[in-house]
């Protein structure tokens, strides 16, 4: 065990994938010669040649298109898309291909294609490199969403990503792609999809979060502890599918939910968290269900610490709700 | 027509033989059952027997000769207007009816509206609706042949009005960079819906815009069995010689409506449609056919039934398979049913059953 971080995570994964089987490709803007602009791809054009690590033309429909036609054929494709903010001209060919091939043609044509995207808030990239979309893909039949949010989930993840036989949405939490730290199983590591971590126990409010809110949520949880609150912190891992039995069974013990996320509220993906707890556990909550997300405006470039839940807003949210009822 | 005539091109199509003459018969065969078949679905929509339909009449020579062209490890990438190709490609007429009810028969499993059929076994992969996002497809799969080494082409088809949309400039400029062993067949039949060619593009032709993404294009005649064959030929051979995709654009004529929900009269004249009647591609094949003494009209006649027959028959079996199975909706989501998915399933199953006032 060595101590890596997201991003290195991601790039082990790759790498291991690739040598495992030569039907895994990866295609994308810079990420051949460049190494990708956050060296996600570092080294894999080396080691596998221009055939296998694709520079594309500037054309993110023509590279999530290529990557369909290809996983068609056969291949398992790794498409990284250089900024989630961009992905939107590939829209079509997520919702209307990527997302329906394989029902629309009655299980003949299977798309295993993994979109990789840096996703979110935090490096200064203001309205567009900063947003996190994870809803659109959430509410679209037919992908996976995946969302880590340390190392080791990164490459564990990643490499079940790979090898799914479904297409997957990978979201990496680019503000921790090198803040985070943390050891990372040698040789092959796989996280099943759909099993969310209880990554700090409790037993007064449970709180659900993913990715580069992960910390955050530590972080507010662990200024509780003082004032006695202890909280238990959900990482989902994964939105498609949702581990929603441990979702309810952290509420049933807890009785109290806060949802966290930087994308806007309104229609976000802590609405759906919220209506599962509405439909599934609302004899067990003690305390209104709270979000704290990001806020209903396109995201701001200079007031982007006010805009992202921080350590303080959460903390706030969670001993709001641990008095209530 | 004019263009094609007078041999307006971006690349040179080589003056090489038309049409093997000893499958001519098996040809124009093709061509008469895509066109009564086309006749057939049009009338079972007016009776209500199917939902929607796209007919194909115009474009009998272009698709049938084109897919004559191909061989059978070449993968196809469709558009919903294909059915010439689908024939010659191998899918039974039955498959199709049975897409077309969308029964338990469909191999689509009642998924989609009908003429967006696709079989794997044949390489005829399942189109959608939304157009030209196909043609990138194609690349990709081709990019994927070539890393494999795999000696087949990939073609797609797509019509003028496409030529606008975002994916295709994205595939011919993929095509072009990766020099991919990629055909792409436009079907300019004059008319997007209600738009003229003249008014999709200001372009003279179509094929030209294959020319800045560093790929051949090739005007054809798309009316014209022959010139087709050839111009397919050349660009199949050139693209398993290493020479890269090829733009093909078949000038025809969509003699029908878009679909069964347009009516033509709106946008176009009698007079326009009665001049390219008088070129219709089956009659031409047709002809050329009774002058050379390899068909008579009474021949002919007797053609038509027995094809008439055959349609017939698999419309018989298709309207005789069952209903396809309501609880298979959660199916093919993904490779294998979420929970979530069989909570829904377990929701529908009570109100699935006819008769039990869920059912249509």
């Amino acid at each position: 065990m060595t101590e890596i971080t997201l991003v290195q995570a991601v790039n082990q994964a790759l790498a291991e994938a690739m040598r495992a089987d030569p039907d895994v490709l990866v295609l994308g803007e810079d990420v051949g010669v460049n190494g990708g602009v956050f060296r996600a791809t570092e080294g894999l054009f080396k080691e596998f040649g221009a055939d296998r690590v694709v520079d594309t033309p500037l054309s993110e429909t023509g590279i999530v298109g290529a990557a369909i036609g290809m996983a068609l054929y056969g291949l398992k494709p790794v498409a990284e898309i250089q900024f989630v903010d961009f992905i939107y001209p590939a829209f079509d060919q997520i919702v209307s291909e990527l997302a329906k091939f394989r029902y629309r043609s009655g299980g003949q044509y299977p798309c295993p294609v993994v979109l990789r995207s840096p996703y979110g808030g935090g490096i200064k990239g203001g309205l567009y490199h900063s947003q996190s979309p994870e809803a659109y893909f959430a509410h679209t039949s037919g992908l996976k969403v995946v969302v880590p949010s340390n190392p080791a989930d990164a490459k564990g993840l990643l490499t079940t990503a790979i090898f799914d036989p479904d297409p997957v949405i990978f979201l990496e939490p680019k503000r921790i792609y090198r803040s985070v730290t943390g050891e990372v199983p040698a040789g092959e590591h796989r996280v099943p999809l759909g099993v969310a971590a209880t990554v700090r126990p409790g037993t007064d409010v449970s709180v659900f979060a993913y990715g580069a809110m992960i910390p955050t949520v530590l972080e507010a949880a662990a200024s509780l502890e003082g004032e006695g609150v202890r909280t238990e912190v959900i990482d989902l891992r994964s939105l498609v599918p949702l581990d929603e039995e441990a979702i309810l069974a952290s509420v049933r013990k807890t009785g109290r939910a806060v949802i966290v996320h930087e994308a806007p509220r309104f229609v976000g993906f802590g609405a759906e968290i919220a209506a599962i707890l509405a439909e599934k556990a609302l004899y067990s909550l003690k305390a209104p269900v709270k979000r704290i997300t990001g806020f209903d405006t396109p995201f701001p470039y200079a007031l982007e610490n006010l805009y992202l839940p921080s350590p303080a807003r959460v903390a706030g949210a969670i001993r709001d709700t641990a008095k209530e009822g | 027509m004019s263009e094609a005539a007078a041999g307006r091109r971006t690349a040179p199509v080589a003056a090489g033989p038309g049409l093997p003459p000893e499958d001519l018969p098996k040809i124009y065969r093709t061509m008469l059952l895509a066109r009564l078949m086309d006749e057939r679905c049009l009338s079972l929509q007016r009776q209500g027997r199917i939902g929607f339909y796209v007919p194909l009449q115009g474009q009998e020579a272009a698709q049938v000769a084109c897919a004559w062209a191909l061989e059978p490890t070449d993968w196809v990438f469709p558009a919903y207007r294909e059915l010439g190709i689908a024939l010659v490609r191998g899918i039974p007429l039955t498959t199709l009816f049975d897409q077309f009810i969308g029964n338990a028969g469909d191999i689509l499993k009642g998924r989609q509206m009908p003429n967006h059929y696709g079989s794997r076994d044949h390489r005829f992969v399942t189109a959608s609706s939304p157009v030209g996002t196909q043609i990138i497809h194609a690349v990709g799969a081709a990019m994927a042949a070539q890393r494999h080494r795999d000696p087949i082409v990939t073609i797609t088809f797509f019509g003028d009005g496409t030529t606008s949309s975002n994916d295709f400039h994205s595939g011919l400029n993929f095509a072009g960079v990766f020099h991919t062993p990629t055909i792409f067949f436009c079907q300019n039949n004059q008319w997007a819906i209600s738009m003229p060619r003249e008014h999709q593009t200001r372009s003279e032709t179509l094929a030209v815009k294959g020319t800045a993404y560093g790929v051949p294009g090739v005007v054809v005649d798309g009316m014209d069995a022959h010139a087709v064959y050839r111009a397919v030929r050349e660009a199949r051979s050139r693209a398993l010689s290493g020479g890269g995709p090829t733009l093909i654009e078949a000038q025809v004529y969509r003699l029908g409506p878009h679909s069964t929900s347009d009516d033509p009269k709106r946008y176009r004249t009698d007079a326009e449609m009665a001049e390219w009647r008088a070129r219709d591609p089956v009659e031409r094949l047709k002809g050329e056919l009774v002058r050379s003494g390899q068909l008579t009209e009474a021949d002919d006649e007797k053609l038509k039934e027995e094809l008439r027959t055959e349609i017939g028959a698999a419309l018989k079996q298709a309207e005789s398979t069952a209903a396809v199975d309501p609880l298979t909706i959660f199916d093919d989501v993904f490779a294998v049913r979420t929970p979530r998915l069989d909570a829904e399933r377990e929701e529908l199953r009570p109100y699935s059953a006819p008769g039990s006032g869920g059912h249509p």
